[in-house]
């Protein structure tokens, strides 16, 4: 075991586990974001810099801090390690300059994207970006890609996390796609046309941050914030069968995995739960699903709203009213 | 003339085969390592030599090689970065073109010490004439029995291939290289774990520069002591310059280190000085990547002592008033050239090069290089200047790999030297796009 103190909280973690998982037993406001690293996926992370934090005290044994900032989604933990996130400037000023890099070639065209609501990198923006861009030069733009006849690409708005390309070596099989080109006309392609269309190919929709990877049988049906997250399963021969299903009214317009607050999938779903079934009578109905993100899908649900709980506790009593009772 | 280590024979007629290359003394550092002396003795006496890596980050040789693991059972590989792709750099091709069988010699000397038993020679694949001429020159070391198994009776096996990278300059990154020659798609991969622990093939690997592995054989015969004499401080030994730019006599140089800079410059015996009697504007003095000084930084540190040509000399007053000596490509600046296009130049090949892994630099690079062509072409505002300082500070220190840092420490330097040109160029863009128009305030600034 491995005790850190990260953004002056004490825990004790695992030998080997990262920062960034270390952060996440904290969970709220300190967890660093992430962009490229998934835990499902074995090898990702690293490249988006999004997550890098402070480290000034390397660990008990040598207290040396680290020279630069460590992507906290890779970096093992050590005894003893002292990591600063929230509490440190230069981190804030790092991140905000990485996420000014994340968009200057983003279309930013989240009013017509299929992603916005439950957007990684839109989140991502509005906690740790500017409102005014200072790029003023032309912006990269690829054209929209058919990849079979679930998945579209739109390439434009990929920022290479080079999730896809590990969801594909290691949970779908057979890749067909990966990165071409290189620096910043870097693509995701099939290189001559091919289809994605393995049994377990749609889990690229799932994991994809942005809205470069659609779901073709979802494509302008709704907003995300529309539609009404229920759990359900199904008796799947190929997978798991268990999924959020994404309603409006009795009308199933999506099927997604079921997603934890860092937009983790807990169980990969196949590509029949995932397009082809999509009537009510499908599916056994277990809830609602409760999303617990900061961004708009967490609203508008079919979750009872928790009533009289204090906001800030522990206000005095002469500023306690009476709430109307539901 | 000071001692030569890596160029004493280099001119001579046929040191290219094996014959004239042994009748030369070649090999002669194989037969002691192998004969008379454990691998650990060698690494001690590339230690006690001080020799420092020569690809640029001047990484004490004899310690990466001690730090290298050796868990049982596990093959351990020896990788010589022939990937020489810096603008400005050509040292290591001269070298092996002309005398292969010196490379191949500190190979098997390097991969004895290391223990490994498989050794690549990574080389740009822009260089094939190169590879062919290493290849032959490898095909004659095995019909001597001095690759293979049972080199020289001593037990010791080696197999040494030459693979050729796809001309990319990110693949001289270490763990790219690795990654390329594994058969990947050339990415650095995120360190820890380093490849002294999990390099090739998941194994402990060693990678150095061509020069470095070169000097080996000479630290061999003559010891690790008689090589530390060479130099000045912790930069020890000679080192090869490639000198290029608006010079006399461009070329590839040995230098012992600790010549003063001025007398590289001046000197008939290196550069020569500056083409046409023009004046000093500024130098590069270690490839594209490492800070450009102005002449009175470049000849004086700001302390006002002589710069030597040595790693801490040239980086005395670290990024304020110094630079690096990275991989001794020495680019020398006459008062007719333009700093603003010459950054420009260097901001696009960093922008061509980047792998577009980590989002800092694929993003960045590319972002430098449109607001530099942008005042290049007399369309900039002021406020591009700090625009450029803040992108470069974005990129710096936030990638995977250094070339990050490369592409950022140019553009960086250049506005804190130069930041009157590159105002010039702003408030006079018709006059700084004529051709040939150069800005020479600052020149008289320096001259004063």
């Amino acid at each position: 075991m491995a005790k850190i103190t990260f953004d002056g909280i004490e825990v004790e973690v695992a030998d080997g586990t990262t920062i960034l998982q270390a952060a996440r037993k904290i969970g709220g406001s300190v967890v660093p974001p992430a962009m490229c690293y998934y835990t499902p996926l074995k090898g990702s992370g690293g490249k988006c810099r999004v997550c890098l934090v402070k480290v000034t005290q390397g660990s008990a044994k040598d207290p040396r801090p680290m020279p630069k900032l460590v992507a906290s989604c890779i970096t093992p933990v050590q005894d003893g390690m002292v990591v600063e996130n929230t509490t440190n400037e230069d981190v804030l000023n790092a991140r905000k300059g990485i996420v000014e890099m994340l968009l200057i070639n983003h279309p930013l065209d989240c009013p017509i994207c299929d992603q916005a609501g439950e957007c990684n990198l839109q989140d991502l923006s509005y906690e740790h970006g500017v409102s005014a861009t200072r790029y003023e030069e032309e912006r990269r733009t690829f054209n929209k890609v058919d990849l079979g006849p679930y998945i579209q690409l739109h390439m434009t708005r990929c920022i290479l996390c080079y999730r896809c390309v590990y969801t594909a070596d290691q949970i779908a099989g057979n890749r067909v796609h990966g990165v071409l080109g290189r620096g910043d006309a870097a693509e995701i392609g099939t290189y001559i046309e091919n289809i994605v269309d393995q049994e377990m190919s749609g889990n690229v929709i799932d994991v994809c941050p942005v809205g470069a990877l659609t779901d073709k049988t979802w494509r302008f049906k709704n907003r995300v914030w529309f539609t009404k997250p229920m759990d359900a399963h199904r008796d799947c021969p190929t997978c798991s069968g268990k999924v959020t299903l994404w309603n409006r009214g009795d009308q199933v317009l999506r099927v997604t995995a079921r997603k934890d607050e860092y937009s983790e999938v807990e169980e990969f779903i196949c590509n029949t739960c995932r397009f082809e079934k999509k009537e009510m009578s499908d599916w056994t109905i277990e809830g609602p699903r409760h999303i617990n993100r900061a961004s708009v899908i967490s609203a508008n649900h079919y979750e009872l709203p928790v009533v009289n709980v204090p906001i800030v506790p522990n206000l005095p009593a002469s500023t306690k009213k009476n709430l109307p009772q539901h | 003339m000071g001692i030569k280590i890596l160029t004493e024979h280099i001119n001579v007629p046929g040191i290219e085969t094996l014959e004239v290359y042994r009748k030369h003394g070649g090999y002669r550092s194989v037969e002691k390592a192998l004969k008379t002396m454990t691998p650990d003795e060698v690494v001690e006496e590339v230690k006690t030599s001080g020799l420092r890596g020569r690809g640029g980050a001047g990484f004490p040789t004899g310690m990466k090689w001690s730090f290298l693991a050796k868990p049982e059972g596990v093959p351990r590989y020896l990788v010589c970065n022939a990937d020489e792709s810096e603008p400005g750099t050509f040292k290591d091709r001269v070298f092996m073109q002309k005398n292969p069988h010196a490379l191949i010699e500190g190979m098997i000397t390097s991969s004895y010490a290391l223990g490994a038993n498989t050794s690549y020679i990574y080389i740009r694949g822009e260089l094939m004439f190169v590879l062919r001429i290493l290849e032959k020159a490898i095909a004659e070391a095995y019909a001597a029995g001095l690759l293979g198994k049972n080199i020289m009776g001593s037990g010791y096996d080696l197999d040494l291939h030459v693979a050729p990278g796809g001309g990319a300059y990110i693949c001289g990154e270490e763990t790219a290289l690795l990654e390329s020659l594994e058969g990947k798609r050339g990415n650095p991969r995120n360190k820890p774990p380093f490849p002294a622990v999990k390099g090739l093939f998941a194994s402990p690997t060693v990678v150095n520069n061509v020069e470095s592995i070169a000097s080996v054989p000479w630290i061999v015969n003559n010891g690790g002591a008689e090589y530390a004499k060479i130099g000045v401080g912790r930069s020890t030994g000679t080192k090869l310059i490639s000198a290029s730019g608006n010079i006399n006599n461009p070329g590839v140089y040995e230098i012992e280190l600790g010549v003063p800079v001025e007398e590289f410059i001046y000197s008939d015996e290196y550069c020569g000085g500056i083409l046409k009697g023009k004046q000093l504007k500024a130098v590069v003095p270690g490839g594209s990547s490492v800070p450009i000084l102005p002449a009175n930084l470049i000849l004086k540190t700001a302390a006002g002592e002589d710069r030597l040509m040595t790693y801490e000399s040239l980086s005395d007053g670290g990024f304020v008033s110094g630079s690096m000596l990275g991989s001794g490509a020495f680019i020398v600046f006459d008062e007719d050239q333009c700093i603003v296009r010459n950054t420009w130049n260097y901001a696009r090949f960093y922008h061509h090069e980047s792998c577009g892994q980590c989002s800092p630099c694929r993003e960045g690079t590319g972002w430098m290089e449109k607001v530099l062509h942008r005042i290049e072409h007399g369309h900039g505002h002021q406020q591009d200047i700090d625009l450029l300082v803040s992108v470069a500070k974005q990129i710096e220190g936030n990638t995977i790999c250094p070339l990050g840092d490369a592409a950022a420490w140019p553009v960086a330097s250049a506005v804190r030297h130069f930041r009157d040109e590159f105002e010039w160029h702003i408030k006079h863009p018709q006059e700084a796009t004529l051709p040939g128009a150069v800005y020479r305030g600052q020149l008289e600034t320096i001259t004063a």
